[in-house]
């Protein structure tokens, strides 16, 4: 949901797996519900690497591991590929996380993440190799993501890198604002294109 | 710099925000039960109307039973959604193609059949093989629900314009190869996402000689190599495809409308971001045999040594095997990918004098009413069942399994549908993605089993 951000400190969950898809951040199944019930898709997040088919946890899974929390996830590259389902963001953003680091995003899901107030953040290969292995060695290892400054800081190693956001993404970002207040605002040049086009 | 995608993208561009997207303007969106309900509870919440009710066509296919669609849906839930989106389209006063309707089918599939797709148009679904309408020369991709309220609320949408990539395929296919095929090549070779940040324009005389059936198929999947979307440039089969239908322009809006066409080429000194090229020659029928679609193989091949032991695990394969003469538990010819009557006549043309083998079941799911109308007019409906083989009513089925249309865990389908992801055919299910024609291969032989061996 709408929220201001600034600067988010915090540990990190790990998820070094590659091409993860948005069929795995929350399945089909889970797509029928006509609200935008954060909670529930939050309780459904990976459900099926989560629990298995009689809900029992399952004890290898990160998110059941009670050695990792926070509120940023760190995934390995090609996340969120597959379906544009908009739910995969809302799972994510319904469960806590407010950033997701990655070496590379899939597109739709990068731009549904930035829609539902979920950071995006893309690092190079070896920044997230040395925090696959920080956090491994330390799961109380901390993150600083700054967005007004655009970096990103492993506060174990003080590795730090600057990340894309554009200033219309920024400004909405740090202003709690979406971008369909933007275009409500737009009307008369709508209006002026469509009269020009002919 | 002047590929055809600028050019259509260009003609769009409402508004430049300063070091942020575009504003582009959307000439269709399309609307299904599945990612609309809470756009239109935004538009609820604002208090606001839809802008351009005429550009904007809902109908329900991921949630419709593919049998008795006379009869209430059985799953309360799927129910809830597919009423949703009809009481949605009555309120804001959008046209609505609800289950039953002889205009109903798949979003993909209908949208190109009723002309509603048209070359050089801007068209967008929550949904990411909205890059299939691509094959009508438009510019056409997948979003959020956030950005089908964005449409809903103001006909555009704010996005970054992708970087061009051409793929220029040459020559004749084989016999037994289709734009299934190629496009299994082309993801086996990129990858998921060695297209992702890319529009694709598909080009070179393999792709000219494809119908337009083939071309929907082979943009339909350009997501599967994380490309936004693909397309291929309009020409005489696409003017020949749209005359007559429906929405199509007629009389003389039409010989106007076939001249603006005409011109949407990438000019001659056109230059891409990317280019790649690839020889027809290299195609054979392809397989995949992991758990995403890049994961594929020549279906006489072997399983590559590096690829992922996880995906391997779920599939129940081992690096180095072969999968010809792999069980074969069930078959789907289906979805937006091959629900097609090119993909009805191909599946048919296989299976004629031969008898379903015992043990597969098999699920044909035509993408439309209109496909199955034209089963019928052409008698594959009969020639299909006298080889054991019933044709299904319309809608998106086992591809993603939100309706009854599941495949049990653990069991093997040959799926001419676009995902093999862990689940997607249902919890647990095996996907190998293939053609229609290695499909009904299986089919009558309950085995993988190379089609050219049986044409």
């Amino acid at each position: 949901m709408k929220q201001k951000f600034d600067i988010i400190e915090s540990t990190c969950v790990p998820l070094p797996l590659e091409n993860v898809d948005t069929d795995q951040i929350i399945p089909a199944r889970f797509l029928k519900a006509t609200t935008r019930d954060e909670k529930f898709f939050g309780d459904n997040l990976f459900r099926d690497w989560r629990y298995d088919a009689q809900g029992n946890p399952k004890p290898g899974f990160v998110l059941n591991d009670p050695r990792y929390g926070g509120c940023i996830l760190v995934a390995g590259k090609n996340f969120g590929s597959g379906s544009s389902r908009e739910h995969a963001a809302w799972a994510i953003a319904g469960y806590g996380f407010r950033v997701v680091i990655s070496s590379f995003f899939a597109d739709i899901h990068k731009n549904n993440e930035l829609n539902n107030f979920v950071l995006p953040v893309v690092v190079s290969e070896e920044f997230l190799s040395e925090l696959f292995a920080g956090i491994a060695a330390d799961p109380g290892l901390k993150v600083r993501v700054d967005v007004p400054a655009q970096t990103v800081t492993n506060l174990a190693t003080g590795r730090s890198e600057r990340f894309e956001l554009n200033a219309y993404k920024k400004y909405c970002l740090t202003h709690a604002l979406d971008d369909i207040d933007y275009l409500l605002e737009q009307k008369d040049k709508i209006e002026a294109f469509e009269r020009d086009r002919k | 710099m002047n590929t055809l995608f600028d050019k259509i993208w260009d003609a769009h561009v409402v508004s430049l925000i300063e070091d942020g997207p575009t504003q582009l303007y959307i000439d269709r969106l399309y609307c299904h039960e599945v990612t609309s309900p809470q756009a239109f509870d935004g538009l609820r919440a604002r208090g606001i109307k839809c802008l351009r009710p005429a550009q904007i066509f809902c109908m329900p296919d991921h949630n419709t039973p593919t049998h008795d669609q006379d009869k209430p849906i059985e799953d309360p839930v799927s129910k809830a959604q597919v009423d949703a989106l009809s009481r949605n389209a009555a309120e804001f006063g959008l046209t609505h193609y609800g289950m039953m309707s002889p205009d109903n089918g798949i979003i993909h599939v209908v949208g190109p059949e009723k002309g509603l797709s048209l070359p050089g148009m801007t068209i967008v679904c929550g949904d990411s093989h909205t890059s299939t309408h691509g094959a009508m020369g438009a510019v056409a991709f997948g979003i959020g629900t956030s950005e089908v309220e964005m449409v809903l609320a103001s006909q555009c949408i704010l996005q970054q314009k992708p970087k061009s990539m051409s793929i220029r395929i040459e020559g004749e296919l084989a016999p037994g190869v289709s734009a299934k095929d190629i496009a299994l090549y082309l993801m086996s070779k990129l990858t998921t996402s060695g297209a992702t940040g890319y529009f694709v324009e598909y080009r070179g005389s393999t792709v000219r000689a494809l119908s337009m059936e083939g071309r929907l198929t082979l943009c339909n999947l350009s997501i599967e190599m994380g490309a936004r979307g693909g397309f291929v440039a309009p020409d005489e089969t696409t003017f020949a495809y749209l005359k007559g239908r429906e929405y199509a322009p007629k009389g003389e809006a039409w010989d106007k409308a076939v001249a603006y066409w005409r011109t949407l080429v990438s000019g001659e000194d056109a230059v891409f971001d990317r280019e790649l090229v690839f020889d027809a020659a290299d195609i054979v029928p392809m397989i995949t045999y992991g758990t995403n679609p890049g994961m594929g193989m020549p279906i006489d091949g072997t399983i590559p040594s590096d690829a992922a032991q996880k995906a391997l695990d779920y599939m129940g394969f081992a690096a180095g095997q072969k999968l010809l003469g792999h069980p074969v538990d069930y078959v789907f010819l289906g979805a937006c990918t091959n629900g097609r009557i090119e993909d009805f006549r191909a599946f048919a043309s296989l299976v004629r004098g031969r008898r379903k083998a015992p043990g597969v079941t098999a699920w044909l799911v035509p993408g439309s009413w209109a496909v199955k109308r034209q089963v019928e007019e052409e008698g594959l409906d009969r020639v299909l069942a006298e080889a054991g083989f019933e044709v299904r009513q319309p809608g998106c089925s086992a591809c993603l399994a939100m309706n009854d249309d599941k495949i049990p865990a653990g069991k093997y389908a040959v799926s001419t549908s676009n995902r093999n992801f862990e689940g997607r055919q249902g919890p647990g299910s095996r996907t190998l993605l293939a053609s229609p024609l290695t499909a009904a291969a299986a089919a009558v032989t309950g085995v993988v089993t190379d089609p050219r061996t049986l044409i």
